[in-house]
Formats: structure tokens, C-alpha cells, sequence
């Protein structure tokens, strides 16, 4: 069988990957897509205990992650349209 | 070796069966194409297919030749991993959503190791199935877009947001069925309709009328057909997603599209019609003669129209079959334990034919609907006609137990 | 060496070849077909653990409807590669190496707490859905209403930031 730590391990490298990913891209979408790498790499820790509990709680996590993509991604829409660019870098003033 | 064979059976009986399934499932395919064409135009009164062989039964043929040799163009500017995934995309989900669907009922040991008549016997093959369509978007999405041609995106961006707005009403319509049920895996599905034996009163058809005509709706929906075929139409869009697709890839997508239409027919008969269950009760032991009685009238009949057919090779080729159903059909009479084992695939066979008779029988018939009466359609009827089946079924289950 | 290990590195090793491939494809599209990579191979190690629903549950909502959106923003924003900005060299010499080394410090710390941790299911045994839907709705009840509230909220968010200036 494979033990636990081995999903955690696993769970902890993708949370690492995603936090790179995070902090190295400049396009807004890919930066919203590193977020949820993280929290599928959260997931993966809840489940790998192998309690119904954690598994219940990975349902909650991926409501609030689809509810969280649905709003983030219509401000995203409406940023990118004012400021005709997906360059997170070019979102740093209030003024458009 | 027998050792070799017993030891790895887990592997190797399960690699025999995706390799039948597959030489059936696309010759069926081929095959579904030649009944389409022949369908339709009768219903349009002309012959269809009738050079190519005997009426026509080698045109699947010549298209594959053709398909294999024509040119594979691929044009400029296109998003190369997108442009070479997206068929294989479509067609590897349709193949594998074919895994999980049980044939028949029996479960027979083979060197040691017991399997059931379907390749993957899941607790939760239904919510699989349903996964497995839910991925079925990306190949048409990365069509639309990897193509550098504003008439595919268009198309792509259709037929996928159409794709999304019906998986929603499919899935809620099947919640009725998993109340009567209680077990996710079809082949639960099926036998809980086979318990009381009643044969065609049994079936989930009855209880769960308002789902089942959701649920057929909404799979004509999902797998682009009339008339929801808006996205693909020779008419319309210029052939939609698929336009700078040719040949081989063409063939992928179509071929997709027929094995998502063969397996919307199969969750069909699984969920509300009885699956491998006969429509006689189970009392009625004389009824297990009728597919081989059924053989036996289909080789005469093949036999007597091919005598005087036309070509030297449909006089020749006709008959030949005719005479090996005949064989087939009195080989059944003559072992009952083959014929115990055929009644489960035979009885499910025959009712997807027939929903596959009634898919291209709507194409033949039926105009299509413009997109926003599509999706108004999708979203303001079959939606919430799909949450009233379920609270009512939830409530009449909760009030008076189940049938 | 049994057959779990085996598959568990396989699917390990598809994630990981996911999540590295996310951060280094200029376009976003590539990116969003890495990241579904991720989640499918994501799902598959949920069902080695025994967790089958939240498997289907992981396919169908993450792989088939939040990321069918992104990739639907994607195609409307028209998204391109990426511009070349100024990227500072101390970043991506220092940075990355530490990252890989704050990763290895809790894979390590992980590793060796080994005989501390409650182990997966044991061989074959899967959480039935029964048993997901006896918590879901009896002992979860309250975060689950709140849960329903929630996505009407996103619903109503997402038709107000959709509408047109008019």
C-alpha cells in the first residue's frame, strides 16, 4: 500500500509549483490558474488521510473554488477590457 | 504457459475484451453511418447507398479507403497541439465511455478470474460515464479554436456552450432513476428493474416517464444531433468546428460523434428501458426461443431477396449470409446453454438498434432550432422540468416507499 | 514493489509533469490543458486512495465546468503569449532554488514522520457514497445550506459583472 506521507509529500511539491507559478507569471488568467493548482494540492492532503471527513470537506473546497473562478474570472473579463491588457504588471494604478 | 495465463488474467482477459469491443464497436460504427444514409433517404424517397455492394453494404468500406488516402492538409497559422488533440480527444473520450457499459448479466470465469459482460465493473460507473461526457467539451472547444478561422471558433463556441447548458438537465434527469435505485453502477440500475420479474411493466420507463423524455432530449443535445445539430450544419456555419478538418481527423470527429450517439443510446436502455432484461415476464420460458426464431426469419428472408438480386456478387454474397444466420439461429435451438448466454446481449442489442432507428428516424424528420431558442430551450424548460421530476419523485419515495 | 506504488508514481509523476508544464508554456491555452492534465491525473490518485465520488466529483466539476470557463475567458479575451517584461536575474537565480529548497525541507520533514500519521484505506476499501452523503447531509447540514447560499451569490456576481455598459 502506499503510505500517507507519500500524498503529502506529493501534495506539498504541487503547493510549491503552484506558489512559483504564482509568483513568476505575468498573465492575470495563468496566475488565477496557479491558485487553483494550490487548491487542488490542498485537496489532495485532505483526502489522502482516507477519512470520509476530509472527503466531505474536499466537496465544500471545490463549491468555493467553481463559485471563487466564476466572479474572479468576470473581473478578470472587465479589467482586461478597461485595460486592454492581461499583463497583471500594467493593473498597478487606480487610473486606467 | 497455462501458469503465465492464470497468474496475469487480470490483465490479459480484460485486454480481450477492449480488444473485441473495439473491433465491434467501430465496425458498428461504419456500419451506422451506411443505416443513417439508407434511413434517410428513404425517408426522402430515394435509394441511398446502392452501387457500392450489394444495397450498399460496402460504402462504409470505400469511405474508410477514401478517408486513408486523401489528402491531410493542415492550413497555416493553426495552434499546432490543439489542432492534433482535439480529435483524438473526441474520439479516445467516446471509446472510453463505452468501458463501463454492462452487455448482459451473466459472469463467466476465465483462467481463474471472474469478470462480468462489460470491460470495467465500477460501483459508480454511471457518475464515470457522466465524467467522461463532461470532458467531451474540450474536443470540440479546441477544434473551434485551434483552427485559424473565425467560422470554426464560432462554431466550437456554439456547440460547446451548448454541450455544457444540457449536461446540467442530463444528469438531473438520471437522479430519479438512482432514488429508485439506490446504487450508482448501471449494472445495479438494471437488475433492480429485473427483481420483481413483471418483464415491460418493470422497467424504469413507467415510474420515471418525465425523465426519461429529459433525459433523451438532453442527450440528443449533448451529442450534437438534430435537431440541436446547429453548430455542425453543412448549411449554417459551413460545417462549424470541424471545417479545416479532412480526412483522417475528419474521421475522428464523425467517428466520435457516432460512438457518443451509440453510447447515449446504451445509458438510454440501461437507465429506462431494462437494460438486458426481456420485455416478457420471466415466467414465460418459451419466449427465450424468439432470437434464434427471430435469426431463422431474418437468414429466409436474406436468403429469398438475395437469389434474385441484381449483381453476381449481391446473388452470391446475400444468400451466403442468409445461410449463416440460419446456421446461427438453429444452433441456438440446439444448445440451450448458448442460448441462455445470448438473451442478455441480444434483448439489449435490439433496443439500442431501435433508439439508434429513432436518432436518425428525428434527423430525417425534424427542422433545427436557432441558438437562443436552443439555449432558452435548455435552460428555462428542460431545467427546471428535470428539478420538478426529481422533487416529485423524491416526494412520492418518501410518502409511500418504493415500488 | 506492488502494483499501488507503481500506479501512485505514475500518476505522481503526470501531476508533477502538469504543474512544471504550467509554468513554462508562453501561451495561456497550453497552460489551461496542463492544468487539466493535472486535475485528471489529480483524480486518479483520489480513486487509488478508495475516494471514488470525489473523483467523478473532481472530473466533472473542476476538469468539466471550471475549467471549460477558463478556457471559454481564454478565447474571448483572445489571450496571446506573453509579453517579455523586465525580469529580474537575482529573482529567478535565488528565487527558484529556494522555493526547490523550502519544498525539500517539508518533503523531508514529511517523510520522516512516517509512523506518526493514520494510513489511507486499507487494500480495496472504498468510501461508499452512502457513508459521504450520511456526513453531507446530517452532520454538514449548516455549511451545506451555507454552501448553496454561496454559489447564488457567485451567480448573481457573475450576471452583474457580465452585463454591458449601456
Amino acid at each position: 500500500m502506499v503510505p500517507t506521507n507519500y500524498y503529502l509529500v506529493l501534495s506539498a511539491i504541487l503547493f510549491g509549483l503552484g506558489i512559483v507559478a504564482f509568483v513568476f507569471k505575468r498573465n492575470i488568467i495563468t496566475m488565477f490558474m496557479a491558485i487553483e493548482l494550490m487548491l487542488n494540492a490542498v485537496n489532495l492532503a485532505f483526502v489522502a488521510f482516507g477519512k470520509p471527513d476530509g472527503q466531505v470537506f474536499v466537496l465544500f473546497v471545490v463549491v468555493v473554488a467553481a463559485a471563487e473562478a466564476a466572479v474572479g474570472l468576470g473581473i478578470i473579463i472587465m479589467t482586461a477590457r478597461n485595460r486592454r491588457s492581461l499583463n497583471v504588471e500594467r493593473v498597478d494604478l487606480m487610473k486606467l | 504457459m497455462n501458469e503465465f495465463l492464470t497468474h496475469y488474467a487480470f490483465l490479459i482477459v480484460p485486454i480481450i475484451k477492449v480488444a473485441i469491443l473495439m473491433f465491434l464497436v467501430l465496425t458498428v460504427d461504419a456500419y451506422v453511418t451506411w443505416m443513417e444514409r439508407k434511413v434517410v433517404a428513404h425517408i426522402q424517397a430515394r435509394w441511398g447507398p446502392y452501387r457500392v455492394g450489394p444495397h450498399g453494404l460496402l460504402q462504409p468500406v470505400a469511405d474508410g479507403l477514401k478517408f486513408i488516402l486523401k489528402e491531410d492538409p493542415m492550413p497555416a497559422g493553426v495552434d499546432k497541439i490543439a489542432y492534433f488533440l482535439a480529435p483524438f480527444l473526441t474520439m479516445m473520450l467516446a471509446l472510453t465511455s463505452l468501458a463501463v457499459i454492462p452487455f448482459g448479466p451473466h459472469h463467466f470465469t476465465l483462467w481463474g478470474y471472474e469478470s462480468y459482460f462489460s470491460i470495467a465493473d465500477l460501483n459508480i460507473s454511471l457518475l464515470a460515464l457522466f465524467a467522461i461526457t463532461a470532458l467531451g467539451v474540450y474536443g470540440v472547444v479546441l477544434a473551434g479554436w485551434a483552427s485559424n478561422n473565425k467560422y470554426s471558433l464560432l462554431g466550437g463556441l456554439r456547440s460547446s456552450a451548448q454541450m455544457i447548458s444540457y449536461e446540467l438537465a442530463l444528469m438531473l434527469s438520471v437522479v430519479g432513476v438512482l432514488l429508485l435505485a439506490g446504487d450508482f453502477s448501471l449494472r445495479g440500475i438494471v437488475e433492480q428493474q429485473g427483481q420483481s420479474g413483471r418483464g415491460l411493466l418493470s422497467w424504469n420507463l413507467f415510474p420515471q416517464i418525465i425523465g426519461f423524455v429529459c433525459f433523451f432530449t438532453a442527450a440528443i443535445a449533448e451529442t450534437n444531433r438534430v435537431p440541436f445539430d446547429l453548430p455542425e450544419s453543412e448549411s449554417e456555419l459551413v460545417a462549424g468546428y470541424h471545417t479545416e478538418y479532412a480526412s483522417m481527423k475528419f474521421a475522428m470527429f464523425f467517428l466520435g460523434e457516432y460512438t457518443n450517439m451509440i453510447t447515449a443510446s446504451c445509458l438510454c436502455t440501461i437507465l429506462f428501458f431494462g437494460g438486458w432484461l426481456s420485455p416478457f415476464p420471466a415466467s414465460w420460458t418459451f419466449t427465450y426461443y424468439l432470437p434464434a426464431v427471430l435469426l431463422i426469419l431474418f437468414g429466409l428472408w436474406l436468403i429469398y431477396d438475395g437469389i434474385r438480386y441484381e449483381t453476381l456478387f449481391g446473388r452470391l454474397l446475400l444468400p451466403g449470409v442468409g445461410v449463416a444466420l440460419l446456421a446461427l439461429g438453429g444452433a441456438l435451438f440446439a444448445f440451450p446453454g448458448i442460448n441462455g448466454y445470448v438473451q442478455g446481449p441480444f434483448w439489449f442489442l435490439s433496443k439500442v438498434f431501435v433508439f439508434l432507428f429513432v436518432y436518425i428516424w428525428m434527423r430525417g424528420t425534424l427542422p433545427r432550432f436557432r441558438y437562443d431558442q436552443l439555449m432558452s430551450f435548455g435552460w428555462k424548460l428542460l431545467l427546471p422540468v428535470s428539478i420538478a421530476n426529481l422533487v416529485l419523485t423524491a416526494t412520492v419515495i418518501f410518502i409511500w416507499g418504493k415500488p | 514493489m506492488n502494483a499501488s506504488l507503481i500506479i501512485f508514481f505514475l500518476l505522481a509523476a503526470v501531476a508533477v509533469f502538469g504543474a512544471v508544464s504550467l509554468i513554462l508554456q508562453r501561451e495561456p491555452i497550453h497552460g489551461a490543458l496542463s492544468l487539466i492534465v493535472v486535475m485528471v491525473a489529480l483524480a486518479g490518485l483520489y480513486l487509488l486512495i478508495g475516494a471514488e465520488f470525489v473523483a467523478a466529483v473532481q472530473i466533472i466539476v473542476y476538469g468539466g465546468a471550471v475549467m471549460v470557463l477558463f478556457v471559454f475567458v481564454i478565447m474571448l479575451l483572445n489571450a496571446g503569449e506573453e509579453e517579455r517584461t523586465n525580469f529580474s536575474k537575482l529573482a529567478g537565480f535565488g528565487g527558484i532554488p529556494l522555493a526547490l529548497a523550502l519544498s525539500g525541507l517539508i518533503a523531508a520533514a514529511l517523510m520522516r514522520s512516517s509512523g506518526s500519521l493514520p494510513s489511507t484505506a486499507s487494500h480495496g476499501a472504498l468510501t461508499s457514497t452512502k457513508t459521504l452523503s450520511m456526513l453531507l447531509f446530517k452532520d454538514f447540514a449548516y455549511p451545506f445550506e451555507l454552501t448553496s447560499f454561496l454559489i447564488l451569490v457567485a451567480i448573481l456576481g457573475a450576471v452583474v459583472l457580465a452585463q454591458r455598459e449601456n
